[in-house]
């Protein structure tokens, strides 16, 4: 049976919420790589990875990926809900989904710690 | 006419399967599609479906008209098949059937029962009734209007995914018309019945709902007013 328990939230409203807040900062953080395209005509590796050194930055980008993954998770987590129940696979969903639920854990936590060794490491 | 409608038999028939009567209908009037229903009845008696008071009031004859979901009684030939088309009838989605255009609407009225659709008020009564202003009063219009015909609820891919904890527009609609209503004092108790992820919130509203409301109404609305009051509570 599909319950609430691996939802982020435990609360449909912080799900939402958190949808929500996320994807206003992953839009600006996107706009503010797109502009410092804009800005830097001429960019090249040096110049690239200047950007991402000061520490205004470094935090940005860490919220980001923060954002990025609380995203991603609420996001497959209700696609999971949705189409990966015993009325579409039978008895066997809930094996299914579990399934997919860690896999999605798995990529996440890949995703955020593989991010905060490029943006801390050296 | 041709008319393809949707027959099944869980007794004798292994599966469903569409039936074309051959219907002559009058040249000079627009017949309502339940009007050629009984028609085809005439030929075919062992057609069953249900309906009432054939005038859109009593919401017994919802079903799917040429793939939308509408009142077979108020639903005009005109607006349902194209010249020259002809009439498929099938049972509302997402619902098991009994029998032929027949649904089993049990869950469908147990997510209506789950929003407590009756007024709460724990003062004492006063000698006579509750009494509204009539601005108090117009806040219901676009709300009470609902007759339960389960069109919305039904062309809601949500509620097909999830009809067993997704309430649902028909049920989500009648959940507002408690919390808008003055005279109720439960708004918190009712909110927070409404709050974990899949009663309200797995509307991602596309308004299919509101697409075939027999009546008009605004389920989409009502669930964004839900939200709302959700988040200034929750916050
Ligand atoms: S707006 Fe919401 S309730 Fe209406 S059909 Fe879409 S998902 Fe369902
Ligand atoms: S909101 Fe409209 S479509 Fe839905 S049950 Fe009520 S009358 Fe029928
Ligand atoms: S028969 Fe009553 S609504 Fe159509």
């Amino acid at each position: 049976m599909v319950t609430n328990v691996t939802s982020l939230g435990r609360s449909g409203l912080y799900d939402w919420v958190i949808q929500r807040f996320s994807a206003i900062i992953l839009a600006a953080y996107s706009l503010c790589i797109l502009a410092s395209f804009v800005m830097n005509p001429d960019m090249d590796f040096e110049k690239w990875s200047s950007i991402f050194e000061g520490n205004a930055m470094r935090f940005f980008s860490m919220i980001t990926l923060l954002a990025l993954c609380a995203h991603a998770w609420i996001g497959m987590w209700t696609i999971s809900t949705d189409y990966m129940t015993s009325l579409q696979l039978g008895g066997s969903a809930t094996f299914f989904r579990i399934l997919f639920q860690a896999g999605c854990v798995l990529l996440i936590a890949v995703y955020l710690l593989w991010g905060i060794q490029i943006f801390w490491g050296n | 006419m041709l008319v393809s409608i949707y027959r099944y038999n869980p007794d004798t028939d292994d599966k469903p399967f569409m039936q074309d009567v051959q219907v002559q209908l009058p040249e000079d009037k627009d017949l309502m599609v339940l009007d050629v229903l009984e028609l085809a009845k005439q030929q075919d008696p062992s057609v069953v479906y249900r309906r009432s008071c054939r005038e859109g009031v009593c919401g017994s004859d919802g079903m799917n008209i040429n793939g939308n979901n509408g009142l077979a009684c108020i639903t005009p030939m005109s607006s349902a098949v194209k010249p020259g088309g002809k009439l498929v009838l099938r049972p509302l989605p997402g619902l098991p059937v009994i029998r032929d255009l027949v649904v089993d609407m049990s869950i469908f009225y147990k997510q209506y029962e789950k929003i407590k659709p009756y007024l709460i008020n724990d003062t004492a009564p006063p000698a006579i009734e509750r009494l509204q202003s009539p601005e108090d009063r117009e806040k219901l219009d676009g709300l009470y209007e609902c007759i339960l015909c389960a069109c919305c609820s039904t062309n809601c891919p949500s509620f097909w995914w999830n009809p067993d904890k997704f309430i649902g527009p028909a049920g989500l609609l009648q959940a507002y018309r408690f919390l808008a209503d003055t005279r109720d004092t439960a708004d918190v108790e009712r909110l927070a019945g409404l709050d974990d992820p899949f009663s309200v919130f797995r509307c991602r509203g596309i308004m299919n709902c509101v697409a075939v409301c027999p009546k008009g109404l605004n389920p989409t609305r009502a669930i964004g007013h839900i939200r709302s009051m959700l988040i200034q509570q929750g916050t």
